[in-house]
């Protein structure tokens, strides 16, 4: 255990939340598993804990025993969990929900799934306050324009009477903030509040967060699995691995000088990058996108003009936030949305814009991976089949012949083909899900592989092994790859060339290495300033040189 | 007081004692005011107000019993995943299992089991029970209790079959609606409104009048009554599973809609379309048995537990209890069959237990 205020001499705060050797244990259908094995945790009035740790660690159960809440089929078996003096283990459920909401409050990771969509914002946020008799309700809605306003969602006198749908998605993370501040509680959980968002968006959320907790010097833990947001946004970090508490210090200290070989590993994640290759000289490109519009029925355009090309064997990454057309491109090239003008050529060759209208040979050659591995397999199917059919479907493979071939695609990506031959998608871990969606697509023998944000899903270090055997696939198979992201940390790892969109259109294309040197077009350097860097500070220096008012203006989209 | 009085009272008592110590709060409470209850009953009903709800609670553990005991049996001989799913069922779904196995034992094995013929005459109109006849005559002399066995045959697998030529009708237009939507997602959608905007008694009444009452009429009449139920959940749950990335997938792989739905939706809404059944197949169980009892349904000879009722109804007047007895069979599968459906919504909802 580490006393945090050892770390900070001088600072003599009050301990608000002290959480001792807590136990939690979940339900598995026959008998009861240790989640979290024995963790303190220490909080003091106005201090903002970061817990790191990848998906499975137990970072959301302890953001939820903080509250002395268990979820459905988990039980808080063992420990202590002081809030304020207050035992919260032992107190009745009359006693925790007067210390929920008004003491302390929870944003969720998903606003738009956390919000109620059939009442307007600012009724979810005086809910709280008229609850617990704090405020009338003309009170409560005039601090929430105020909290609002501070938050700096545009049009604050006028936002929160707005429904959940007709507010973007950032500002739905902000207007939760607001929400959870209603009733000024001594502690906030923050629950990967933007890990949905994209880099431009997370910034004015991360900025606001960190104001509001500064400003009514609230305490707060921060979950998230991002380390240079936590960097951000904590005084002291936590690393946990499997339940159990890997080590603590102040963040600086644990930047500088981590101490377990766990939390390097964590840091040293961002190091894997692949030499960049340029494109084969008089060669036809493998897929050529041309001038390309597109729309979904009835609505406005939402690819403009749209033109690029992909060489044999190379990468290439297109980037922007969400909206900005990306995923709407690939679904011009395969075919599931006929561009209302402009065409794809494959070598050369126009492909039909529908895909009903193509040939099993154009077909195979481009397949697709995809970001939510847990909808792109059928749950009920086995492994063997999911993989086997595309195999089975082109080439004809039967028998003995497919089944070697399913052992042999198994090989590929790394799995013991034995021991996943008869499993069931939801038997799989995320990133052996997503190994097997790689497998799916190479059954089909392709030459060119979408990949729509395949590894924005997954924990760093899963991420990691996905994008090195995407990287050995190539090699080995000469694979063209077009990576749909959001995450430049993955362009910078595995691009050749990038393309930027912004509303559909594309606002700067090149190869990856002039891409990420000045001068940018501005939204390329919008885009790049906005990745969170590892150093604590990146981000005061970040607001200091955009101007305080400009950095939510600069994400609205 | 009498023996039965003294060892009623005392079982109670000495039980929620034993279910106090143990720890056991909602048994121990159940089990005093059942005591306290009883003095009361004791008092103003006598002996003989305790004895029927001795005999009542005596029933119930029977039937507790029993489920538990078949329930049991049932884990013993199924392959082990199966197993460790019905392990997961509840008393109720044991029992109503085994009532199910019961009248499908009943309903294929009727001709050995029944000790007379289906129309066979015995004995003189509505004779009592006896030693030969185990539940009496009918209005014709008749074996009840044979034509009881052979009824469970007849208006059993009469709903079954009607029940699956549904199925098989709204399940196949649901699936290709959802796959193919466009216009013909439109077309079956308004088809099935017009059908259920029809009322169902009066539609098959009416089909029934036209042609005849036969077997294959009123299957058909059923089954198209039933089809639009069918086909807009069996739509419902594939539209949920076919905006999927994996349908995605396959439909790009070029996949026929054939493909489409054997292999990628229907493994994913089987569990809602399995408990869709056991429902349906209650109502159109009922229904039959209804038209039955109106004279439309299986024609006379052929023993229906519908018009077994009917026939004998005018005993009722008698203070006899026969024509209760096929009611009490229609009564009896309806509760069990929706005793296991429940547990199978229950399973496929995905809510867990607390």
């Amino acid at each position: 255990m580490t006393d945090t205020s050892a770390i900070a001499p001088g600072l003599k705060k009050d301990v608000l939340l002290k959480i001792r050797d807590l136990k939690i244990e979940g339900f598995t259908g026959e008998t009861w598993v240790p989640i979290i094995k024995g963790v303190d945790l220490t909080l003091h009035r106005g201090e903002v804990m970061g817990l790191i740790g990848e998906s499975g660690a137990g970072k959301s159960t302890i953001g939820a025993a903080a509250m002395g809440y268990a979820r459905d089929g988990t039980r808080i078996s063992d420990g202590s969990i002081e809030f304020d003096g207050i035992e919260l283990t032992t107190s009745t459920e009359g006693e925790k929900r007067a210390l929920r909401g008004a003491r302390i409050a929870y944003v969720a990771q998903s606003a738009a799934a956390s919000f109620n969509p059939s009442h307007k914002l600012i009724d979810q946020y005086t809910e709280a306050p008229l609850q617990y008799r704090i405020q009338k309700r003309l009170e409560a809605q005039e601090d929430a324009i105020e909290l609002y306003e501070r938050l700096r969602l545009p049009n604050p006198g006028e936002i929160g009477f707005r429904y959940p749908h007709q507010v973007s998605g950032g500002q739905l993370q902000r207007a939760m903030t607001a929400m959870a501040m209603s009733c000024r509680p001594d502690l906030i959980i923050f629950d990967e509040p933007t890990t949905a968002l994209d880099v431009t968006t997370q910034i004015e959320v991360l900025a606001a967060i960190r104001d509001i907790v500064d400003q009514f010097n609230t305490a707060a833990i921060y979950i998230t699995h991002d380390l240079a947001v936590v960097a951000q946004m904590a005084d002291t970090i936590k690393v946990l691995l499997k339940g159990e508490e890997v080590e603590e210090a102040s963040t600086e200290v644990m930047l500088k000088s981590p101490k377990e070989d766990y939390t390097k590993s964590l840091w040293a994640v961002r190091s894997f990058e692949r030499p960049q290759k340029p494109r084969p000289e008089n060669a036809t490109p493998l897929i050529s996108v041309q001038n390309v519009d597109a729309s979904y029925t009835g609505g406005d355009k939402v690819l403009d003009d749209v033109s690029f090309d992909i060489y044999e064997g190379m990468t290439v990454a297109v980037v922007g936030e969400s909206g900005s057309g990306k995923s709407t491109t690939a679904r011009c090239i395969t075919g599931l949305l006929p561009p209302s003008s402009g065409q794809i050529l494959f070598k050369g060759e126009p492909l039909p814009p529908k895909y009903t209208d193509r040939s099993k040979d154009q077909l195979r050659q481009s397949q697709m991976i995809y970001q939510m591995a847990d909808t792109a397999l059928n749950p009920k199917v086995r492994i063997s089949e999911i993989i086997g059919r595309p195999a089975q479907f082109y080439s004809g493979l039967k028998g003995t012949a497919l089944k070697s071939r399913v052992d042999e695609l198994l090989d590929l990506i790394e799995l013991e083909p034995s021991k996943y031959y008869d499993r069931f998608p939801p038997e799989l871990s995320g990133g052996q899900k997503q190994r097997i969606g790689i497998a799916r697509a190479l059954a089909a023998e392709p030459t060119f592989i979408i990949c729509d944000e395949v590894t924005s899903a997954l924990d760093q270090l899963v991420a990691e092994g996905i994008l090195r055997l995407l990287d050995r696939l190539q090699k080995e198979l000469n694979l063209a790859y077009m990576f749909i992201t959001h995450d430049l940390a993955t362009v910078r790892a595995i691009a050749d060339e990038v393309v930027v969109m912004q509303h559909g259109k594309v606002v700067e294309q090149g190869p990856k290495t002039e891409m990420f040197k000045p001068p940018h077009h501005p939204y390329t350097d919008l885009l790049l300033s906005s990745v969170p860097e590892m150093d604590p500070n990146w981000l005061t220096t970040l607001l200091e040189e955009r101007g305080v008012d400009n950095v939510g203006e600069a994400a609205d989209v | 007081m009498s023996i039965f009085v003294i060892t009623y009272f005392g079982l109670l008592i000495g039980v929620s004692c034993l279910a106090a110590y143990y720890e056991k709060r909602s048994a121990f409470l159940m089990l005093f005011s059942l005591t306290l209850v009883s003095f009361v009953l004791g008092i103003v009903g006598g002996t003989g107000a305790l004895r029927s709800v001795a005999i009542g609670a005596g029933m119930l553990a029977f039937a507790a019993g029993v489920s538990f005991a078949f329930r049991e049996f049932l884990v013993a001989i199924t392959p082990p995943k199966l197993a460790k799913e019905i392990k997961t069922a509840p008393l109720t779904a044991s029992f109503g299992m085994f009532v199910i196995f019961t009248y499908a034992i009943a309903g294929i094995f009727a001709p050995w089991i029944a000790p007379y013929g289906e129309s066979e005459v015995i004995s003189s109109a509505f004779a009592p029970a006896d030693a030969n006849m185990l539940l009496g005559a009918d209005q014709l002399g008749r074996d009840m209790f044979s034509r009881i066995i052979y009824g469970a045959r007849n208006t059993v697998g009469l709903a079954l079959l009607a029940t699956m030529a549904a199925f098989f009708m709204g399940a196949t237009a649901g699936l290709l609606a959802a796959v193919k939507g466009g216009w013909f997602d439109q077309f079956m959608g308004r088809f099935a409104d017009v059908i259920m905007s029809i009322p169902s008694l009066i539609f098959a009444l009416l089909m029934l009048s036209i042609f005849g009452p036969d077997i294959t009429v009123i299957i058909i009449a059923v089954a198209i009554i039933y089809a639009p139920r069918v086909f807009r959940l069996t739509r419902a749950v594939a539209g949920n599973v076919v905006v999927m990335d994996y349908i995605e997938a396959a439909k790009l792989r070029g996949e026929k809609d054939g493909y489409l739905i054997r292999k990628e939706i229907l493994p994913n809404s089987t569990a809602p379309l399995v408990a869709e059944f056991g429902l349906e197949f209650c109502f159109v169980f009922l229904l039959v048995a209804g038209l039955s009892f109106l004279g439309l349904g299986i024609q006379p000879p052929t023993a229906d537990w519908g018009s077994m009722v009917r026939e004998n109804a005018t005993l009722i007047s008698f203070g006899e209890i026969t024509p209760l007895i096929p009611a009490a069979a229609i009564a009896l599968l309806t509760v069990a069959v929706n005793f296991v459906v429940d547990w199978m919504l229950f399973r496929s909802s995905g809510l867990k237990e607390q």
